[in-house]
């Protein structure tokens, strides 16, 4: 008799979009460029790959032992993980991606009260601070398949104005970040999002059109500034993190126009080559202002003016 | 003697002008790159609240109400303007260092603040006190801030290799961000062992 | 010539961003970045004061100072020159512009001891700015300021909600954001050789 009323507060119909689905679906949306790496990469991407999502999970376990708290992981640290280590180029020394986890986790996210409130992507904050403090260990790449070093594209293209030809970059036959190479793969795992409704057009597609409309603007070649660096990843899958992008349609655009124009500035005239990682950390910080100030009007809506 | 100890000891560790009182911060952010730095920042700064809290604690009963603070922006610069020339005449490379930083103590928070809350309304043993506590607890948080960030920056403290040699010195805490970074987590410590005390 | 102003002002504006690179005036940055409404009044009121405070010092530098050789008198001509300027303008604009005076009046005495204020004037004439350049150079400082205050404050009323550690809350998590947000701007570290 108890039984027949089951008595609950709302909401009482759920979705199963929840934190652990979205992070699943980045997961396997993450395989297609991990592979690539490997490919390319051969055994330091894989232990760059390791070590990185190991200890991510050792330190969020870690916070959560201090912390006194005892629920179960959300997967949220497995992404974090992979998207650092494909961030990293695959020859860094291997205190590199453990240190650069417990920025992620602890300093970025943990410290401001964990997955849902960090101000930053902290995988960015993560790849920003072991760029600036170890900027050798950071840009020493890889040539594919023989590990003999070798530049990216984009330092090429800084230093020796040579421009590395379309294929080479499309598949990821290229020096790079592991993740960041193959285009291909970064359009398959980002094909797959869409498909499953995780990400939506409007931040990445203003962020890659306004870096391609840009580069012509500047007489460079549009289709290899798309295609070169890790504007592709980070549009796609950093960009497009829930906590650290605005909320509103209009917000959303104007973050992903803004990121374009940051990049450029940074490629074109600024002191790294790369500037796709230090544009999202900017708009990262301006997310809450596009949010108070892109607020939709209701249909019919009229301001009351105010007695002065 | 006890009148001198009091507001001196108070000023270097239960009212610590920057890490309780949270005033007086541009300096101690800026400058605090290496250990050195901060101690010379640190005496600068000394010498002009002593003198300032000293001047001011003879000269208060003579001062209309309406007009001190003029007078002692007038007085603080007095003193500001002196450390500004001998520290360039002196010490050119420590100047070319600290920059701005020496003018703008003529600003700081910590100077005009005790003038105004302290040496004002107490007498000349007092506001001596007073000036060189204020003075140590400003100093010794910029030597010890200066110190953190050039042991983990640069592998060194006061100038001498400390970290063994295959220490990678973690570059951020020499550039803007490591300066923040380093005073938010020392001042987490402090509240954290505050709470249980 | 257009072309070297528009770089002293992104140099201000971004790359050396008063604030979070220059470490200046960081009392108010900490002090009244609480609601985004008093960061974005302070930031005008800093952006008035600077550009007219800029232009006054740089008379006073160059017609009365350096004719009649009292240079050593800077520090203190400039600090009382800002102060009595920073009452004059809360007068005139509490007579004459009182809509004026109600959305940045209440931040004018805080003002007087802005150190950015006072750093710019300086600035001025330790660059030998022409005028000018130093009053392109005062729009872009204070620009970056306001652009900082206000971006710091819509995080910290974000982030007013968020269940940080005990011993974090307050200043230190400000702190912990403000390093993050000046690790963002070193993206535009040389930029245009800036």
């Amino acid at each position: 008799m108890d039984d027949r009323f089951y008595v609950s507060a709302p909401p009482h119909i759920r979705t199963r979009y929840d934190a652990k689905y979205i992070m699943r679906q980045v997961t396997v949306a993450l395989i297609p460029p991990t592979i690539a790496g490997i490919v390319f990469f051969g055994i330091r991407a894989v232990l760059v790959l390791l070590i990185s999502v190991l200890s991510s999970i050792l330190w969020q376990r870690l916070v959560l032992f201090v912390k006194g708290e005892k629920r179960a992981l959300d997967g949220s640290e497995v992404v974090t993980g992979l998207l650092l280590a494909l961030n990293l180029s695959p020859l860094v020394p291997w205190w590199i991606p453990i240190v650069g986890t417990f920025i992620a986790i602890v300093l970025a996210k943990e410290l401001f009260g964990g997955l849902g409130f960090n101000i930053f992507n902290p995988a960015l904050i993560a790849r920003a601070f072991l760029l600036v403090s170890w900027p050798m260990e950071m840009t020493t790449w890889m040539s594919p398949f023989n590990g003999v070093t070798q530049a990216t594209p984009l330092t090429f293209l800084k230093l020796q104005h040579t421009y590395t030809p379309y294929i080479n970059l499309f598949l990821g036959n290229r020096g790079g970040c592991i993740g960041e190479t193959s285009v291909l793969a970064l359009l398959i795992g980002a094909g797959y999002l869409f498909f499953r409704g995780v990400i939506d057009w409007k931040i990445p597609v203003p962020y890659v059109l306004t870096v391609g409309v840009l580069a012509l603007a500047f007489k460079q070649d549009p289709l290899f500034h798309i295609m070169a660096g890790g504007l592709i990843l980070g549009a796609f899958f950093m960009a497009t993190d829930y906590t650290t992008t605005p909320i509103t349609k209009l917000g959303r655009i104007i973050f992903g126009i803004s990121c374009g124009v940051i990049t450029i500035l940074i490629r074109l005239f600024g002191g790294y080559p790369e500037g796709v990682s230090f544009s999202i950390l900017f708009m990262n910080a301006m997310t809450p202002l596009l949010d108070r100030w892109t607020i939709p009007k209701p249909f019919g809506y009229k301001t009351l003016r105010r007695n002065v | 003697m006890k009148r001198f100890l009091r507001p001196l000891i108070n000023g270097i560790l239960r009212e610590n002008p920057i890490l309780v009182l949270m005033i007086g911060l541009c300096p101690v952010l800026a400058v605090s790159s290496a250990a050195i730095n901060g101690i010379y920042m640190g005496l600068a700064a000394t010498f002009v609240l002593v003198g300032s809290n000293l001047i001011i604690s003879i000269i208060r009963r003579f001062v209309p109400d309406q007009i001190r603070i003029p007078i002692f922006i007038t007085i603080i610069a007095t003193f500001v303007t002196i450390v500004d020339m001998v520290m360039h005449a002196y010490a050119p490379d420590m100047y070319n260092i600290l920059g701005i930083f020496i003018p703008l103590i003529v600003v700081n928070c910590i100077i005009l603040g005790r003038a105004e809350a302290f040496a004002y309304h107490n007498g000349v043993i007092e506001s001596l006190g007073d000036g060189i506590g204020m003075g140590l607890g400003f100093t010794l948080i910029l030597v010890v801030l200066g110190g953190i960030r050039e042991l983990l920056g640069n592998g060194t403290l006061f100038g001498f290799q400390v970290m063994p040699i295959a220490y990678k010195p973690v570059l951020l805490m020499i550039l803007p961000p490591g300066a923040f970074l380093t005073i938010g987590f020392l001042q987490a410590l402090q509240r954290y062992r505050g709470g249980k005390g | 010539m257009l072309a070297h102003f528009l770089l002293l002002f992104i140099g201000a504006l971004l790359v050396n961003n008063i604030l979070l690179i220059k470490f200046i005036a960081l009392c108010s940055f900490f002090g009244v970045s609480n609601s985004m409404s008093t960061s974005i009044g302070m930031g005008m009121a800093v952006t008035f004061v600077m550009v007219l405070a800029s232009s006054v010092s740089w008379i006073l530098w160059h017609f009365i100072l350096v004719p009649l050789h009292l240079e050593f008198l800077q520090i203190s001509s400039f600090i009382l020159t800002i102060a009595a300027l920073v009452q004059f303008v809360e007068l005139f604009l509490k007579k004459n512009s009182p809509t004026l005076y109600r959305s940045m009046g209440i931040y004018l005495p805080l003002i007087t001891t802005n150190c950015a204020i006072l750093a710019v004037a300086f600035i001025n004439v330790s660059s030998n700015f022409s005028f000018i350049e130093s009053i392109v150079y005062a729009i872009g400082v204070s620009g970056g300021y306001t652009l900082a205050i206000v971006m710091f404050a819509g995080i910290r009323e974000r982030m007013a909600s968020a269940p940080i550690p005990r011993a974090f809350q307050g200043y230190p998590i400000a702190f912990v954001t403000a390093s993050l947000m000046s690790l963002a701007f070193l993206g535009f570290k040389g930029l245009f050789g800036l």
